[in-house]
């Protein structure tokens, strides 16, 4: 069956230079002197420490657990010492520094005792979802969302399409492909489990047009179960929105999840994380990461998590040097490191190395829409731009402020050169601080934390707009929201199946 | 602590600026100047480089005066383009002091008045225009006769004579009717078209000469929308609500109305409808909005032109659609993806 394709509005159609990594296999990056793995690397609550300073730990055992729902646990990347557990530097939204917990290698990557599940289409798709969660799978596409919540929501709700997404975000990212390309198995039987997990109706894997090499591997395994679809390149069309608008025709609710219309997106690195898990009981220790851009020998690498991303460099024959900017992430929504001894995350998918750009001056908007035109979610940035130098945060909500995935194709087509994007991201935090602070009013508790949030977002008003890399990440506290509304909403309700989320096709 | 630099996503930019915008307008409009130099002598290119000069030595005051950085705001080109536009509307037979106050106008009272760039909500160009269309009726009203077949158009020192020595026997001797003011003049007598079109001021569509001129910027604005500088909304429902207006008078009475391709075939239609209403600023600014603007605006400027006491009402036009822009743009906002509809 071919399925019909449809256009998401707006968009880029950006040069894509892939040609530099895509054909090459990737590099194993080798053991650091020193992992750093922050305790959050995911949307939602960062994990909480189970191990203490001077513990020896082995490769893949469980070292901070997930604390509440929308959480998920950390796992050592290497065997070695834990020797510290505190701030360091780190590519978190909310600041510079991030705790962590620091494990100092001993060299030998000794394995921790870990068990597959031994038949996954018997097991119950509850229990696969814990195996997930425990072996701290969040989505490794970039935005970092939990994969159990969302298998969750679609076991609780039917899941008519579950996509696997292959397709790269951004212009220079060829880790997904190059994974696709040389662990095609891993993803389709990925794909096979979280389809059982929740039972979709329909599996679909995406994979750019430009990705020959990778639809070539994956159309030699797929059956009957799984649709394999070429979706034309135009950025952003790895986006979750707009991907299920492209392959669906449907449109995420505003404000609300892709599952409410009964799909569910993961991504291909996901779906392998996931295969890595149940059939071996491997959690997530390594990621596939492109560096690319002005760097002498532009790869893929197989990075361990917490890897620093200097060495990332080193192996790729960088050097740094005056004039360069370093960017984790693509260069449309990436963040820029002012360090590069951040270490590598589950979400960390480039390290894109290019020329500073000339400082280009701010002039007044024209007017001239070409923001508005280039928007994906219809958005009218210019207004958004407006609203929110203005200090109007009620106007911007009202104009969708929350709406905005910071693709970032407004700023690019921006003729007065306005920073658009920046100007979103700090009302948005402005805004999720003050909520948190009006919600936590009745709680001590919540109080306490809400001081402290503030406390932290008044220190860090200026390095949180600037390292608030990707969309996932700023609006972490918004979706956290929006899910548990969502929980609280299905428990105050009857279990039977509802018209708005059920698959009508 | 120093304030940490802040360097938000995205890290690439496509590159246009507002000075890249203004030199491709500027770029586009030169056919149309060229043609205009060919047919009718220098005095376009002095109109031009007056105004010109004129725009930037008021804005430069002006930003002094604010206080504001003048070479960044001189250097995006706006206040130049709206020069040369508003130089492009005017008689090239225009006194020089006429053409002074326009300038000045348009670029202290139609544009800094709203705060500058971006700001305003009228289209400076056209502001000055009209200012002095009310003010100055008679000399804006003197259009160069189009040179006999053969003739030569009129000479530098023929064309700075007019325009800086005003002596009226100078103006007569070069000065004539465009072909709608002709037009008007003669309906008003009784005549009808076909007679009036029989008379030698008329080409194959429009007036002699002018209608080549029409061609000119109507090429010049299918550059730009080539290059993406303009979008063909604003443009294409121009030309549809003229051609309404005009198609639907013309067909009760072809006697008394000129056909829509006389119309269309103006100088000041293409110009307005590539150059002028498309100024971002001043426009409706999403694609429903802009098609709403855009047929407005033509509608207008038709229903001026026939029943108004100009001869043309393209300004007029554009400042009523300014004006209607906000309004516009509020019935207009586009669908938020996932908001049902
Ligand atoms: S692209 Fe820039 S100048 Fe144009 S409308 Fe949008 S914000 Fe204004
Ligand atoms: S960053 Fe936000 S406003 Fe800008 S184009 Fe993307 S979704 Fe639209």
């Amino acid at each position: 069956m071919i399925r019909e394709l449809h256009a998401f509005p707006g968009g880029l159609p950006l040069a894509h230079y892939m040609e530099w990594t895509c054909g090459e296999e990737s590099l194993l990056q080798p053991l650091p002197a020193r992992i750093v793995l922050p305790l959050q690397q995911h949307i939602g609550l960062p994990a909480t420490p189970i191990v203490n300073m001077g513990d020896k730990v082995l490769k893949g055992q469980k070292i901070a657990a997930a604390s509440g729902y929308v959480s998920v646990s950390i796992h050592a990347s290497t065997s070695g010492t834990v020797t510290d557990i505190g701030d360091h530097p780190a590519p978190h939204p909310a600041g510079i520094t991030a705790r962590c917990i620091v494990i100092e290698p001993d060299g030998e990557d000794h394995w921790y005792d870990i068990r597959p599940v031994d038949e996954y289409t018997t097991v119950d798709p509850r229990r696969l979802q814990e195996v997930i969660r425990d072996c701290g799978i969040s989505g490794l596409g970039g935005a970092g969302f939990p994969a159990h919540v969302k298998i969750n929501e679609g076991v609780e709700n039917a899941v008519d399409t579950l996509i696997i997404n292959g397709v790269e975000c951004e212009p220079y990212i060829t880790c997904d492909d190059r994974l696709i390309q040389e662990k095609a198995s891993y993803v389709v039987a990925g794909t096979r489990m979280i389809g059982h997990a929740v039972q979709a109706k329909h599996r679909v894997i995406a994979v750019e047009s430009d990705m020959p090499a990778a639809y070539a591997a994956l159309a030699r395994l797929v059956g009957d179960d799984i649709e394999l679809v070429q979706v034309p390149a135009r950025y952003p069309a790895g986006g979750e929105k707009q991907l299920i608008q492209v392959i669906t025709g449907k449109e995420v609710p505003c404000g609300g999840l892709a599952i409410h219309i009964g799909i569910l997106v993961q991504n291909v690195a996901t779906a392998a994380a996931v295969y890595r898990a149940v059939t071996r009981g491997e959690p997530v220790v390594s990621r596939y990461v492109t560096v690319a851009g002005a760097v002498p020998r532009p790869r893929n690498l197989q990075v361990l998590l917490g890897t620093p991303v200097t060495d990332c460099l080193r192996t790729c024959g960088y050097e740094p040097q005056p004039g360069e900017r370093i960017i984790l992430g693509g260069p449309m929504m990436g963040q820029h490191l002012r360090s590069t001894d951040v270490p590598i995350t589950k979400t960390s998918n480039c390290i894109l190395v290019q020329q500073e750009p000339e400082p280009a001056v701010e002039l007044p908007c024209i007017r001239c829409g070409n923001c508005a035109t280039a928007c994906p979610i219809r958005l009218l940035p210019q207004q958004l731009y407006l609203d929110t130098r203005a200090g109007n945060y009620d106007a911007a909500r009202q104009h969708h402020l929350f709406d905005c995935i910071e693709c970032g194709c407004c700023s690019y087509v921006c003729p007065s050169h306005i920073p658009l994007v920046q100007y979103y991201r700090h009302a948005k935090s402005h805004i999720s601080a003050e909520e948190r602070r009006r919600d936590g009013a009745d709680h001590a508790r919540s109080r306490f934390e809400a001081r402290n949030d503030r406390l932290r977002a008044d220190a860090s008003a200026e390095t949180q707009r600037e390292s608030a890399g990707n969309t996932a990440s700023a609006n972490s506290e918004y979706v956290r929201a929006a899910v548990e509304r969502t929980l609280a909403r299905r428990q105050a309700r009857d279990a039977g199946p509802d018209g708005e989320t059920g698959s009508h096709d | 602590m120093t304030e940490p630099m802040v360097i938000s996503s995205p890290h690439r930019h496509v590159g246009i600026t507002v000075r890249g915008v203004m030199v491709r307008v500027a770029a586009a409009l030169a056919p149309g100047i060229l043609v205009y130099l060919w047919i009718f002598g220098p005095g376009v290119l002095i109109q031009c480089v007056l105004a010109m000069a004129t725009a930037v030595a008021t804005e430069a005051l002006i930003l002094r005066w604010r206080g504001r950085p003048i070479r960044t705001a001189l250097g995006d080109g706006s206040v130049i383009v709206t020069g040369l536009l508003l130089a492009l509307c005017l008689s090239p037979l225009t006194p020089w002091w006429v053409t002074l106050m326009a300038t000045v106008f348009a670029v202290a009272l139609g544009k800094h008045a709203f705060g500058g760039l971006g700001q305003n909500l009228f289209n400076p160009a056209m502001a000055g225009f009209v200012f002095v269309l009310l003010c100055f009726p008679a000399p804006m009203n003197k259009w160069p006769a189009v040179p006999a077949a053969g003739a030569p158009a009129p000479g530098l020192m023929n064309s700075l004579g007019v325009i800086f020595v005003p002596k009226a026997e100078a103006v007569d001797a070069v000065s004539g009717a465009s072909a709608l003011n002709h037009m008007k003049s003669r309906l008003g007598l009784m005549e009808m078209v076909s007679e009036i079109r029989s008379d030698p001021v008329y080409g194959n569509f429009g007036g002699r000469g002018w209608e080549w001129i029409a061609m000119a910027w109507l090429a010049g604005g299918v550059a730009l929308l080539v290059l993406g500088v303009i979008r063909w909304h604003i443009p294409a429902a121009f030309i549809a609500g003229m051609t309404c207006v005009s198609g639907i008078t013309w067909l009760m009475n072809a006697d008394v109305y000129a056909a829509p391709v006389f119309h269309l075939a103006t100088p000041g239609a293409m110009l307005g409808a590539f150059f002028i209403a498309t100024d971002p600023v001043t426009a409706a600014t999403s694609d429903r909005g802009r098609l709403a603007y855009g047929v407005l605006i033509g509608i207008l400027a038709g229903l001026l032109r026939i029943w108004g006491i100009y001869p043309d009402g393209i300004a007029f036009a554009v400042l009523i659609g300014n004006a209607c822009a906000p309004v516009i743009d509020r019935y207009t906002q586009p669908r938020v993806l996932g908001v049902a509809g």
